[in-house]
């Protein structure tokens, strides 16, 4: 039974994670349709960022954390302004590659500097924030990606509801056309769309490496989860994203601590060719309103 | 020239995909405070002449090859509707096109895109005073809102950004006619209050030119003729081809209307 | 009597016959036959031992290449899991060869079967949805495949790898590099042969129909899904034999270099070689390998210098690096790739002297 609530607890704090990442990815299809294969690329830039930062450069902790974010949101604007612009209005096969492609050249850089090796961070977090619920013992780290991960939740979920900005995403994910008829500058709400998603995606890198180590390998591998996460939940649904994002915890979770440690990285996989042919648009895909 | 003129199409042609030809050379000008309307049947070019005044040609991959679009003195044939939506030039699409997903307030905010750092209460204040009925649906979802309330949406939503200039297209579209009515009155009120020009392209041609100062007529990607409202209203061509009336008031059969005759004359 | 065309005098067609013509003049068929001899009995006997290794790894890949350009290129139908698929194939081959006993020139085609139908399981999202599901449906397919071949030890003997029988064509053992040439060249030359053809018919039609628009295709009354399915498993029958050939010329096989990675390099050669065109695919293959050539002949130069080890350079690194910068440079400044710079080189040499 302990086991069983360990491994809850795990699923749950590393799925919300996934559901973070994956929201970014949704938000950059939603507004831009563009399928971002180079997300798990993003969530590696991030966490070796703040290795930088934090073990290379000695920066204080916060200041290292709140210097990676800030340098990724800069450079998905960068990505979105040099290599996705040109392409706005070509085939979608050839946006697709182009991620497929800026994907091995951020694999490739990475590998380059740290090579293939798991580097760790020092242990920051105090011991004081675990928390023992009954028998259980919550890890600091849980806690600590826990907590983040809700405040990012609730800080987004305030964005996209009241700010304007965040309206204006909505709108042009909405309806592309009517947005630009009133002056919404929508090639802005796509650089938007991806620093924000490069954000919450170093964010969940971060997050990620203080849980397993970071390698290049790994974490990219992981990024390429959110693919399962946004199938289950729907490619275009936010909320739908973050409820994916913890199935695919706890499923990874129970699947590695019950049947085989090495089936957890597959498991989603399967899951995902498994709702691709039952229910094809997921299981929180938005009801389309549609009007004849 | 005349000093108040607002908007000048000199000759433009408009080319979609790089072959199709749409527009063959319009010319029209608008002057302030006045609502204009843009009559003619369907694929006249109506619509596609709205657009490239106000640049939503680009994403749909059509150009304006020929001729110019002023502006209050300045050139924005071909400029991107960011920018022209920035000088104060909305088109209300047709078919309405709200945001499905965002409540009606949220629809409302989205019109404040070109000048978004501003305050924009008193703003909301004044569209629910145009639009009442819009006021108790204001935290709906527009995709569960029926046409009228969101014909009146939609048009609320571009007041919001203040336009100088207005661009209805087919605001009476599917439109019970109680609620054309009453739409067709807000435009003559929004015009004479706010002293927004405003150019209405409608198939209600009755309606168009009730309200409208002056009219254009468009046939083929051409203007094939224009003049005062009231005049337009006389002209039997144009009673028996939009208001539905032969030239003595009175129904007439079809074997006396050949009509491809005359609108051969006016190719 | 048919007269002999040496050039063509503008672009005008009399006959439907015409716009389907491979060659649009003799002197095209002409220059083939002379490619076609050099190809065979020239090139293996002035080229040295690493120059076959070189030559024989660019057939097979642009046998797998020329598969997914069917998918991507023809279909419109984008696969990531095209380096698993090659996989199959070459693990299909080897058990097949080596469990079953099966002949060389028997296992290859049959590997060949038995990828289309596992690419078959994974098309099968495509027909319920757009093109983008069944990208992330091969992205599964690729993950799925790797582990299984890693896991499913009684079949492939997990990382242990499996060594191949030699192969034997007409009682002849094939194991130099010449030999090895001969076979998978002449393979290349046959499933060229196949596929220009295959493009002509009524499928490649459906297929490039289906790519340009596929509502308007169904309107049109192609059955999108059984096409879709088709085109799948064509691209996986070629990338399973490709991969066969693979496994029997480079004798014994691990699970190891068919990963990710790999897919993102059939992409590579597509994209670079030309979405569409069969020539594209060989030249895509042609530049890829090249490439993969080049770089590791750097890194062991960067390696003698005692560059590697301070540095953390290594080929996995260069070679993503660069596979991942040429698709880039490709896609923004020339997406039609290889095949068409050399239709315009082409046409200059043409149009020479007067260019205009």
């Amino acid at each position: 039974m302990d086991f069983f609530l360990q491994l809850l607890v795990n699923g749950l704090s590393v799925g919300l994670l996934y559901g973070l990442s994956a929201m970014g990815f949704v938000m950059v299809f939603k507004s831009s349709s563009v399928l971002n294969f180079a997300h798990g690329e993003l969530l590696a830039i991030g966490a070796f960022l703040f290795l930088v930062l934090s073990t290379w450069a000695r920066l204080p902790i916060p200041a290292a954390f709140l210097m990676t974010l800030a340098g990724c949101f800069v450079l998905g604007f960068l990505v979105e302004r040099i290599f996705l612009r040109p392409l706005i209005g070509e085939q979608l096969i050839f946006v697709i590659m182009l991620t497929v492609g800026l994907a091995a050249i951020f694999k490739g850089l990475l590998l380059f500097v740290f090579g293939g090796n798991l580097h760790t961070y020092p242990v920051f977090l105090p011991e004081g924030l675990a928390l023992h619920l009954g028998a259980i013992y919550v890890p600091p780290v849980y806690v600590a990606s826990s907590l983040t991960g809700i405040i990012f939740l609730v800080l987004f979920g305030l964005f996209f509801k009241f700010s304007p900005q965040g309206i204006f995403m909505r709108s042009v994910a909405d309806n592309q056309r009517a947005a630009l008829s009133l002056g919404v500058h929508v090639k802005k709400v796509f650089a938007l769309s991806w620093a924000i998603a490069a954000l919450v995606a170093g964010m969940s890198g971060i997050v990620l490496g203080i849980i397993n180590g970071i390698s290049v390998h790994e974490i990219s591998a992981i990024g390429l989860k959110v693919f399962p996460v946004v199938i289950l939940g729907g490619l275009d649904s936010i909320g739908g994203a973050i409820i994916g994002g913890i199935i695919i915890g706890l499923l990874e979770a129970f699947t590695g601590g019950y049947i085989s440690p090495s089936l957890r990285d597959v498991v989603p996989y399967i899951v995902l060719v498994f709702i691709l042919l039952i229910k094809p648009y997921g299981l929180f895909g938005l009801v389309e309103i549609e009007r004849v | 020239m005349n000093s108040d003129l607002l908007l000048q199409l000199n000759n433009i042609s408009v080319v979609y995909s790089d072959v199709i030809q749409v527009l063959k050379g319009v010319s029209l000008s608008v002057e302030s405070n006045r609502i204009i309307s843009l009559l003619g049947s369907n694929g006249a070019g109506k619509t596609t002449t709205l657009k490239a005044i106000s640049g939503l040609l680009k994403p749909e991959n059509g150009k304006v090859t020929d001729g110019s679009v002023l502006f209050d003195g300045a050139t924005i044939q071909n400029a991107a509707p960011e920018e022209i939506t920035r000088r104060g030039i909305i088109q209300v699409l047709e078919g309405r096109e709200p945001f499905k997903y965002l409540t009606i307030e949220e629809n409302l905010k989205v019109g404040t895109a070109t000048r978004w750092m501003k305050p924009y209460r008193k703003d909301l204040d004044m569209v629910y005073d145009y639009f009442p009925s819009l006021v108790k649906r204001r935290k709906t979802l527009a995709g569960y809102c029926s046409g009228g309330e969101l014909q009146m949406l939609v048009m609320g939503r571009a007041l919001m950004a203040h336009p100088k200039l207005l661009l209805l297209d087919e605001p009476s579209l599917g439109l019970a006619p109680l609620v054309v009515k009453e739409i067709f009155r807000i435009i003559r009120r929004i015009n004479r209050e706010q002293g927004t020009t405003i150019v209405l392209v409608e198939q209600n041609a009755n309606m168009a030119l009730q309200i409208a100062h002056y009219g254009y007529v468009m046939e083929n990607g051409k203007i094939v003729m224009e003049g005062a409202a009231e005049d337009l209203r006389e002209n039997p061509d144009v009673r028996e081809f939009y208001l539905g009336m032969g030239a003595g008031g009175t129904s007439r059969s079809y074997k006396d209307i050949k009509s491809y005759r005359r609108r051969k004359r006016w190719l | 009597m048919r007269t002999i065309k040496f050039h063509p005098c503008g672009n005008f067609k009399e006959h439907y016959e015409q716009e389907i013509s491979i060659f649009e003049t003799d002197f095209g068929r002409l220059w083939m036959w002379i490619g076609l001899l050099c190809l065979f009995g020239v090139l293996p006997f002035i080229s040295g031992e690493y120059f076959l290794y070189v030559l024989n790894m660019i057939g097979i890949a642009a046998i797998a290449a020329l598969g997914l350009n069917i998918l991507i290129g023809f279909t419109g139908q984008i696969s990531l899991g095209h380096g698993a698929f090659f996989g199959v194939g070459a693990y299909a081959g080897a058990i097949l060869a080596t469990r079953l006993g099966m002949p060389f020139w028997l296992s290859v085609p049959a590997a060949g079967l038995v990828t289309a139908l596992v690419g078959m399981v994974f098309g099968i999202p495509s027909g319920r949805l757009k093109g983008l599901y069944l990208t992330i449906a091969t992205l599964a397919g690729q993950f799925i495949i790797e582990y299984i071949l890693v896991h499913w030890e009684s079949l492939t003997q997990g990382t242990m790898g499996i060594t191949l029988p030699a192969a034997t064509l007409l009682g002849m053992e094939i194991t130099s590099d010449r030999a090895f040439f001969m076979v998978i060249y002449a393979c290349l030359a046959g499933i060229t042969l196949v596929t220009v053809n295959l493009m002509r018919t009524r499928f490649g039609r459906a297929f490039i129909a289906i790519r340009d628009n596929d509502r308007a295709a169904e309107g049109m009354g192609i059955p999108i899904f059984p096409y879709k399915l088709l085109s799948f498993a064509i691209s996986s029958f070629y990338a399973g034999f490709a991969g066969a050939l693979w496994a029997f010329y480079s004798i014994s096989i691990t699970t190891e270099p068919f990963n990710l990675s790999l897919s993102v390099e059939y992409i590579a050669m597509v994209i670079i070689g030309g979405l569409g065109s069969i020539p594209g695919a060989i030249f895509g293959a042609v530049f890829i390998t090249g490439l993969n050539e080049v770089l590791r002949f750097v890194t062991d130069m960067f390696m003698q210098m005692g560059l590697s080890t301070s540095f953390g350079l290594n080929m996995a690194a260069l070679r993503e690096f660069a596979f991942g910068l040429a698709i880039v440079l490709f896609i923004l400044f020339e997406p039609k790739g290889l095949a068409e710079v050399w239709r315009i080189i082409r046409s200059n040499f043409r149009l020479w002297p007067f260019s205009y």
